[in-house]
């Protein structure tokens, strides 16, 4: 079984489409041997996570490509960057930091691609549609982009996601196959209130307890009796690639490779059937919380970045309310997503509650919060989940109307009343 | 002594040193420093020890993505280990080997090992790792 290659693929690996093309493709070829790929397949898109700013070595990467002159061979939008282009000075991040996270997004953007500068890319025009191969790298966005949409992507690594894009090549393997598609853990829930399934704090706390339980394999969710929005649906795969590995789900009745149960596990058994219990979500939620007692110095939303849905739900929250003046909102977003919210005149009410609004990155990503915010809440399982290990702060988990209470209030609350 | 056992090669090449070995897999996106080569997750049996020049041995990675972009900041910086040894081909560490070997020609060798052989690899063990995947104990 060995790997066979198209003429153009022939061609790029000889150099006849430029250094940039040859290096991308040794690297591709590379690893579609190390995988064991028998060929490359087309893509039509491709998603950059290779954007954010780690050392030196992923810089010299990144120029190294740009100065052979790489140009993507098809439509890529970029991942968070490590700052804020226009603004990373409102806040703590070093200054040689920045130059050289400012110098990554340069290099990256000079090759063609779209400057989208962000992790939600499928709420942009760039947006893959059903059935699509594309490589896409950014957990939270290799999940929605296969589950939600149903186009297909492996779960990419930086670096490789750009070679792919410059080549228009990816190896034939994983999640690219339907037979590798098939759900293989099957969730129930048991007992699970609709009251509580149209909350949006429901959907990261029952994504966090699939994540942790499946890992890497594919799960499937039945018995849900409301039909979440995207947003929720972009919450609940964010907390399965944090607390998990997971680049797929299927959740019946509601994702497009899962009409029905059947559908969904391929005609296959599930290796395992685990009960979705409320005493389980209840354990989950508080497994979100790290933080002891209820001291709180900044709300933090927009993990993954907000849509312009979520502007409009968060506006009529806060109008003709300020926040505690000791303690710090800020949502993150993108450019595109900001704009929009503006000229709809959603960001007036968010501005006179004294919010901040920050584009192009993301708490995680970039060295931004000053050393005094230590206590966090947000409504975001993957914000929940790393910023303990990653910025080494205390962090609350709550539902959107919670954070925006513990805001105004300037300490944590939280309506327990439908997790009781 | 005198042991030896045969890998599969991922990434060949050769490389000697004492064995750091844990059943747990290990996400370098916070788990590894790159700037020390210290493991770094908290939760991690391996942590507090420095992998630098250490024939590192974990069934294969956790988690984040980035683990791939940390690993080749650690080649680059000289903090990596001196071989990774898998029980499964794992792309995020060979992603790293090669492009290291593009940018730098400094790939780190990776070899995969059955079960049985690496539940006999032991923590101070020191090992010669040869191209073929040929591995010895001193």
């Amino acid at each position: 079984m060995s790997l066979t290659l198209s003429t153009k693929d022939h061609e790029m690996l000889r150099g006849g489409h430029g250094k940039a093309a040859k290096m991308a493709m040794t690297i591709v070829t590379r690893m579609a041997e190390v995988t064991g790929a028998r060929e490359l397949l087309d893509i039509t898109g491709a998603h950059i996570d290779s954007t954010v700013y780690i050392g030196d070595a992923g810089l010299e990467f990144a120029e190294r490509l740009a100065g052979l002159g790489a140009k993507v061979a098809v439509p890529t939008s970029l991942n968070v960057s490590g700052l804020d282009e226009h603004h990373w000075q409102e806040w703590a991040v070093p200054s040689d930091w920045a130059r050289q996270a400012h110098r990554q997004m340069v290099a990256y953007q000079s090759m063609g691609t779209v400057p989208t500068w962000t992790c939600a890319p499928y709420q942009t025009e760039l947006r893959p549609s059903f059935g699509q191969q594309i490589a896409w790298g950014e957990s939270n966005a290799i999940v929605f982009a296969n589950s939600v949409i149903g186009a297909r992507t492996e779960r990419y690594p930086d670096l490789f996601d750009i070679c792919c894009a410059i080549t228009g090549r990816a190896p034939a393997i994983g999640l690219h196959l339907t037979e590798n598609r098939a759900g293989q853990l099957l969730f129930r829930l048991v007992d699970i209130s609709t009251a509580l399934q149209q909350s949006d704090d429901f959907y990261p706390v029952l994504g966090h307890f699939i994540g942790k339980h499946t890992l890497d394999k594919i799960p499937v969710i039945d018995g849900m009796t409301f039909t979440p929005n995207e947003d929720r649906l972009k919450s609940f795969g964010a907390a399965t690639a944090s607390s998990g590995g997971v680049a797929l789900f299927h959740m019946v009745g509601i994702t497009p490779e899962a009409q029905t149960l059947e559908a969904a596990l391929q005609g296959n058994r599930p290796t395992q059937i685990i009960d979705v219990t409320m005493d389980a979500l209840r354990a989950s939620r508080r497994e979100l919380t790290h933080t002891n007692g209820n001291e709180l110095h900044m709300v933090v939303l927009g993990s993954p970045h907000f849509s312009l849905a979520e502007f409009k739900r968060l506006a009529p929250m806060l109008r003709g309310k300020r926040r505690h003046p000791e303690v710090k909102f800020l949502v993150t977003s993108s450019r595109a997503m900001t704009q929009l919210a503006q000229k709809a005149g959603y960001l007036d009410d968010i501005t006179s509650f004294g919010a901040q609004i920050t584009v192009d990155t993301c708490i995680l990503t970039s060295p931004m919060l000053p050393e005094n915010i230590q206590n966090l809440m947000t409504n975001s399982a993957k914000f929940a989940y790393y910023t303990p290990g990653l910025l080494n702060k205390h962090i609350a988990f709550g539902s959107l109307q919670d954070c925006v209470n513990s805001a105004v209030a300037g300490h944590i609350l939280r309506d327990e009343s439908l997790w009781a | 002594m005198g042991m030896t056992m045969q890998g599969k090669v991922v990434i060949a090449g050769e490389a000697q040193g004492a064995v750091l070995v844990s059943r747990e897999p290990l996400s370098f996106w916070g788990g590894y420093d790159w700037k020390t080569g210290e493991i770094i997750d908290r939760r991690h049996p391996l942590s507090g020890f420095i992998a630098r020049g250490r024939v590192l041995a974990l069934p294969f990675t956790r988690g984040s993505s980035t683990t791939t972009a940390v690993l080749l900041e650690a080649i680059r910086a000289g903090t990596a280990p001196a071989a990774i040894l898998t029980t499964g081909t794992d792309f995020f560490f060979a992603l790293a080997s090669v492009v290291a070997d593009e940018l730098y020609a400094s790939p780190i060798p990776l070899v995969v090992l059955i079960e049985e052989d690496f539940a006999r690899l032991k923590t101070e063990d020191v090992v010669h790792i040869e191209k073929d995947g040929k591995i010895s104990f001193a």
